[in-house]
């Protein structure tokens, strides 16, 4: 009965409702697309992360990371590779050389890091092969070929097919160089690490180095889903303990702040315009019961307990939000998932959000936990909202409330 | 029988600042069945103490004793419990909830007390006929003339089954058709089902219907009539 009560109570002030329950519904509305929004781009982050530029998991020899020395290398390799592919959960596993080297041409030179891959177990570990846009993907049998970034190609303006001299040292710390031909280019969204990453077989490289085939600086390891990354990262610690085992939240760990720092963000974005909503609803209930002082006061002259005009009033303010937040969460969720699909180009910053490693292309991804989440905070800013009108209320003395004029 | 005893009672409003002495004294009985109407000049104290007799205000010395209960001295939230199951309420407006129907109206306080809902649309069903709204059950308050509204509240007042009815001038907002008309079904009501009613008037005419007069002023009675 209250709750009847209080809902036709709601439709008194038609345009004053449906202001409220609008502004709550456009209030809602962005926090949830925002939400989405962040989260798509943080998708493709990690996305880019984990399969463009990591993998989940990454071997090295202990203190390579730090310091990146050519000698820290990881020795059996062909021993290695299939102890670990032997773990359910892992997809494909490959290793790599990595060498700091100097890539010149007749116009200029760089420092760059040259990454020597297995172009077969590459394909199955990283995308690499599909982020070719110029050119081809490196073959199994071509010798002394490069992928360079297209980024890196206009800095050195360069072009496919033409040759870069690559400057490296070998093990025993002579400088050697050869040529490579460009036979294709890449690009990814993260124009730091086009900036700074080329391929070429780990064959050439070893062949270049003096090193055995059967020696690696890096074995990545690439899983079947994400949520086993920690489990399957602390029993590759217990199983080559001499090896220094990471995870990409350990690689990448501004990824994985990213993640958190995201989700507080949107939330506080949310407490902020749930706090703004519920002081239009606080002002709006006040107004209301403002006018209805002399029917409060004969519902609690003729026997309608203080208690009772409470709920009632708490119940009035509740749909008032409810409403609003459903409308909001619903035309959100909506949007959101169309835009999911179709996905929204940024083009226009393109470059800016390429240099913070963000892809312009943006996917929106609704999470249901925090669809139930801002459920969960409507209804309590609506309760909140409610308790001061509703104590209001029920401070009038219905003699008083009666006599009013 | 008694249902009311009202003993020695004053009502001083702002003792403090500016006191006005509202009510001075007042001794008086009502019986079950009775008819009547506190008459007086402006000012003179009808509506508080119609209100110290409903419970909605306290007196300031005194009591009032209803079926041996002394109002006066319950708690907040007993006084609105007892004003729902003793009580019936008609006042001189804003009466009635406007986002429901009349029956809806007449329901509402059965619906406080608990009853079931077959029992309440029954009652209020047969409430409304009794007052000459049969035929507009669903009609909101806003679609009535001010006479059904207080034709309803009337039935509002009589759903709880009171032990008597409180007016404060019923009919200030009436037009004389309107106030002949509902002092009509009052008077059927008290002959026919015997309620008890006491309600204040200006209206010489209400007076004349009235089988007991109590006049008032400056919160005492000056005289008390029975016809
Ligand atoms: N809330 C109040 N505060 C202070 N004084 C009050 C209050 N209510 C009533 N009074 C005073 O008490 C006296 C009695 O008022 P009351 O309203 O009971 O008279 P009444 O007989 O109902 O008058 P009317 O016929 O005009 O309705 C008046 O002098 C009035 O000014
Ligand atoms: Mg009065």
């Amino acid at each position: 009965m209250i709750l009847t009560f209080a809902w036709r109570n709601l439709w008194r002030n038609k345009l004053r409702s449906v202001v409220i329950i609008a502004a709550f519904a456009v209030g809602i509305f962005a926090g949830i697309f925002f939400f989405a929004f962040t989260n798509g781009m943080v998708n493709s982050r990690v996305n880019a992360v984990i399969g463009t530029e990591m993998s989940h998991i990454q071997l090295h020899k202990t203190g390579f990371l730090e310091n990146d020395q050519f000698s820290l290398r990881i020795k059996n390799v062909d021993r290695l590779l299939p102890q670990i592919k032997k773990l359910p959960e892992v997809k494909a596993v490959t290793d790599r050389m990595i060498v700091n080297s100097m890539i010149a041409n007749h116009e200029t030179g760089l420092g760059v890091q040259i990454t020597g891959i297995d172009p077969v177990n590459e394909i199955q570990v990283t995308d690499l092969h599909s982020r070719i846009v110029e050119g081809k993907y490196i073959g199994k049998t071509d010798s002394d070929a490069v992928i360079i970034s297209k980024r890196l190609a206009k800095r050195l303006k360069t072009k496919l097919g033409d040759e870069i001299t690559i400057t490296v040292q070998n093990n025993k710390n002579e400088i050697v160089e050869r040529q490579f031909q460009i036979t294709g280019m890449y690009e990814t969204e993260n124009m730091l690490f086009d900036d700074a990453n080329i391929f070429a077989r780990k064959v050439d490289l070893a062949n270049l180095t003096g090193i055995s085939g059967n020696e690696a600086h890096e074995v990545a390891v690439l899983l079947q889903n994400n949520q086993s990354t920690e489990a399957v990262t602390t029993e590759l610690i217990k199983e080559f303990p001499d090896l220094e085992v990471k995870n990409w939240l350990q690689l990448s760990p501004e990824s994985g702040a990213l993640v958190g720092a995201m989700n507080e963000y949107t939330y506080i974005f949310t407490i902020i315009i749930l706090l703004a909503l519920s002081f239009g609803i606080v002002n709006t209930m006040l107004m209301v019961i403002m006018e209805r002082v002399h029917e409060i006061g004969m519902l609690m002259a003729i026997g309608m307990k203080r208690l009772k005009v409470f709920l009632m009033i708490m119940a009035e303010t509740v749909f008032l939000a409810v409403t609003g937040g459903i409308i909001g969460t619903l035309s959100g969720w909506l949007v959101s998932a169309y835009f999911g699909r179709a996905g929204i180009n940024l083009y226009f910053w393109k470059e800016a959000f390429g240099e913070m490693g963000f892809s312009s292309m943006i996917y929106p991804t609704v999470d249901t936990t925090v669809i139930i989440n801002n459920a969960i905070l409507v209804f309590i800013a609506g309760l909140i909202a409610s308790l001061y009108p509703a104590w209001k209320a029920v401070r009038l003395k219905p003699v008083d409330a009666i006599h009013t004029v | 029988m008694n249902i009311i005893e009202v003993r020695d009672l004053y009502k001083i409003y702002n003792e403090k600042l500016l006191p006005v002495n509202a009510i001075n004294g007042i001794n008086v009985n009502f019986e079950t069945g009775e008819f009547t109407t506190i008459v007086g000049p402006s000012g003179s104290g009808k509506t508080t103490f119609l209100n110290i007799l409903g419970g909605l205000d306290e007196p300031s010395r005194g009591d009032v004793i209803i079926d041996k209960v002394c109002i006066n001295q319950l708690s907040e939230s007993k006084k609105t419990d007892f004003r729902m199951k003793n009580i019936g309420f008609v006042f001189q407006s804003y009466n009635l909830i406007p986002v429901f129907t009349a029956l809806e109206n007449v329901e509402f306080i059965m619906q406080l007390q608990g009853q079931s809902k077959t029992e309440r649309t029954s009652r209020a069903k047969e409430l409304l006929i009794a007052v000459g709204l049969g035929d507009r059950l669903s009609s909101r308050p806003s679609e009535l003339s001010g006479g059904q509204q207080q034709r309803v509240a009337v039935a509002r007042a009589l759903a709880s089954r009171p032990k008597f009815i409180l007016a404060d001038e019923p009919t200030a907002n009436l037009d004389s058709k309107s106030t002949e008309n509902l002092l009509d079904i009052m008077e059927k009501l008290n002959e026919e089902e015997h309620v008890t009613f006491i309600f204040s008037t200006h209206d010489q005419r209400v007076v004349n219907k009235a089988k007991r007069v109590i006049t008032i002023e400056d919160g005492r009675v000056v005289s008390d009539v029975r016809k």
